[in-house]
Order: C-alpha cells, then sequence, then structure tokens
C-alpha cells in the first residue's frame, strides 16, 4: 500500500487475515499491489538533477519514464504511459510510485509479469481509480507480461534503454543490503494483525451508524 | 490549465474559500522563501509555514498531508512532512529551525485546500522559532520569483 492507504478501503481484510498476508505501508505515493513471485520490479533512484530536462517532480519524472520504457516495449503495439500506469492497450501490467526528497527522487514500477488470479481477490476496486479503468475488476483490468515478451528479453531491453541514459554496472545485491549508513530510517513497515483488525472493527461500526 | 481552474473553482465554492486566480509563479510579498518551495510567515518569535503556488502547481493534485506530531523538533532545510500527489510522495521541508506547535488538521480531510489556497488556508504547520538569525538563509519575494522562472526555463 502506498503512504495514504487505508487498508479497510484498499484490501479485503478478512480474507487477508485469515490467509496471512502480509501487508506493507510504503514510504511512496501510489496504489496498493500484490507481490508473489511472479512480480518484477524496477526501482530507479536517481539525483535530482540528473537527467537533463527533468524536473523533480511527479509529472515530469513520470513521463519521462513512459519514454524509457517506450524504448524497452518498441514494437510492442499498444504500449503507452496511460494515466500513470503501463499498459498495453487498455490492459494495464505496470503500476507506479514515487518518492521524492530535496536532493533525489525514486521511481519504482512493480510489473505484473506474472500472477495468481486468487492473490487479486484481496485487493477491492480502490475509490481512487484511473479514468480508462471503467470500473473493471482486477482480472478484465490487468494483463500478464508474459503474454508480451519473454522474460530475459525483458530484463536484457531494460538494460539497454537504461545504458542509453546512464553508464550502467551490476553489483551483487549483499552489497547493497550490507552498506547501512549509521542512523538508516525505515520508513516502509510492516501493518500489525492488531492495526487490521482495528480497520476492521472501525469499518463495522462506520456502517453501523451510517444505518 | 482551463479544467483545473474550473475544478478549482466547484470545490473553492463547495469549500467556501476564494481562489486567486494567479500566475503560475505568484508569490506573496511579505513572506519569506526556501528555494525548495516552501513559504513561511514570520511573526517575531512565530512562524507559519506551506508550500508556495509554484510547488503545488507542479506537484499537481494533493490528495493526502503527512503532518508532524505537534512538539516535533524542526530544522531549517530539512524535511518535516510530505505531501502525496498523483503516485509520488514530496518532503515538505522547514524553511525555520524550532517547535512545532500547531498543526493545520482541516488537511486531514481537505488535503486539496493545499492546491486552492497554498498561502492562506493550505497553511501546514506553525513553528515556534528558535533561531530567528536564520531568516537570512531564506529567500525574499523577488528572488524567490527569480528562481521560478529559472527552474521553469531549464526544462
Amino acid at each position: 500500500m502506498g503512504i495514504s492507504g487505508k487498508p479497510s478501503e484498499l484490501i479485503e481484510i478478512g480474507p487477508v487475515l485469515r490467509d496471512h498476508v502480509p501487508v506493507i505501508k510504503r514510504f511512496s505515493g501510489g496504489g496498493t499491489v500484490i507481490v508473489d513471485s511472479g512480480t518484477i520490479f524496477v526501482t530507479l533512484i536517481c539525483n535530482k538533477d540528473v537527467v537533463p530536462g527533468v524536473q523533480p517532480y511527479p509529472r515530469s519524472i513520470m513521463s519521462w519514464s513512459g519514454l524509457l520504457y517506450s524504448e524497452v516495449f518498441q514494437g510492442i503495439d499498444g504500449f503507452q504511459l496511460r494515466e500513470n500506469d503501463y499498459v498495453f492497450g487498455d490492459h494495464k501490467f505496470g503500476g507506479n510510485a514515487q518518492s521524492i526528497i530535496k536532493s533525489r527522487w525514486i521511481h519504482h514500477t512493480s510489473f505484473l509479469w506474472d500472477y495468481d488470479s486468487r492473490n487479486m481477490a484481496y485487493l477491492k476496486l480502490p475509490a481512487r481509480a484511473p479514468k480508462y479503468r471503467s470500473a473493471r475488476n482486477h482480472a478484465e483490468f490487468v494483463c500478464r507480461m508474459k503474454e508480451y515478451m519473454p522474460r530475459s528479453i525483458f530484463i536484457e531491453r531494460t538494460m539497454k534503454a537504461l545504458e542509453s541514459h546512464f553508464s550502467v554496472k551490476p553489483v551483487n545485491l549483499d552489497a547493497v543490503v550490507g552498506s547501512h549508513s549509521s542512523g538508516y530510517v525505515h520508513s516502509t513497515r510492516l501493518l500489525s494483525k492488531h492495526e487490521l483488525k482495528d480497520a476492521v472493527t472501525t469499518l463495522l461500526e462506520s456502517r453501523a451508524l451510517s444505518g | 490549465m482551463a479544467t483545473r481552474l474550473l475544478w478549482a473553482s466547484k470545490a473553492a465554492s463547495y469549500l467556501r474559500i476564494s481562489v486567486f486566480h494567479r500566475g503560475l509563479s505568484s508569490v506573496v510579498k511579505d513572506l519569506k522563501y526556501a528555494d525548495t518551495h516552501e513559504w513561511v510567515k514570520v511573526e517575531g518569535n512565530s512562524a507559519t509555514v506551506g508550500i508556495t503556488n509554484h510547488a503545488q502547481d507542479h506537484l499537481g493534485d494533493v490528495v493526502y498531508v503527512e503532518l508532524p506530531e505537534v512538539g516535533a523538533a524542526v530544522k531549517q532545510g530539512d524535511s518535516f512532512g510530505a505531501v502525496e500527489s498523483v503516485k509520488a510522495t514530496s518532503d515538505i521541508n522547514s524553511p525555520v529551525s524550532g517547535k512545532v506547535v500547531e498543526v493545520n488538521e482541516e488537511l486531514n480531510n481537505s488535503p486539496a485546500l493545499v492546491n486552492l489556497s497554498p498561502y492562506e488556508k493550505g497553511w501546514i504547520i506553525k513553528v515556534d522559532i528558535s533561531d530567528v538569525g536564520e531568516l537570512k538563509n531564506l529567500k525574499d519575494s523577488d528572488e524567490y520569483t527569480k528562481l521560478c522562472e529559472e527552474e521553469d526555463a531549464t526544462h
């Protein structure tokens, strides 16, 4: 869930608690996504003046990301950045979230490489949805990337697109994870069962009050 | 832009506030400004802080404001909260150092006040300033206008 997400509005808390699904609240904006073994994350962390022509504001960064991924998906019909989502036609396969601080910004995408339809049942239809969604349920709204491009090609093309803007070198994940600077403040957190149960209680109470 | 003004006017009349139709880089003369696009109104040792019209226009429609706790310490140039717009959280940095004495609780129900009335009803925190000497690090309205023009010109 994004920073302002309210569990009662965004997830089916009963099944989430029943099935022990962890719920994480991010420090970034954006919506609620299911993360499973079929999800691919691509995260770009940039110093604010590094990309020519990109101002450290949401729409400027989002628009630049659309250009970057246009290079990745060149030749695939119907790819576009549509109201902050990456789509093939009107089917979403990539959701975006950003965080902007004084000197840097982060743009992260969760790509639906593949997904288990049963997992989508944990998500409610959000109140704030893009217009092009037209109240479609999840199954009709999203699509699987694997039906459009092999995974290795996606990774290769993403690297190539990045290389046209930056110099790219591979880094071992252990090297990144091990190098916490002192005083690192964790801002993404796991919601407790207590918080989720409270959200259910509040929701039931407000329904009872409104009759 | 026209659609946004229409939306803004409708929302403003619902919320019963007046919307000023000012230009994109408009500033208010008696305020001080940080180069991270926050404004501060100083009255003695008290400060009211918000984000500028330039900032709200570039951020888009604000849907959520993360406010600090009353009593929290703030430091000039450091982040004290955030706004969410589009798919982004954007840090808000304090133009002054001191202690938060009041936060604008209205923003919990009406975050759009930051867009509609950035210098008045959309104020974010009030601070007891600990070092008025730091105010010299801030820009006046002319300097701030120039900064906005320079930033927009390079992009």
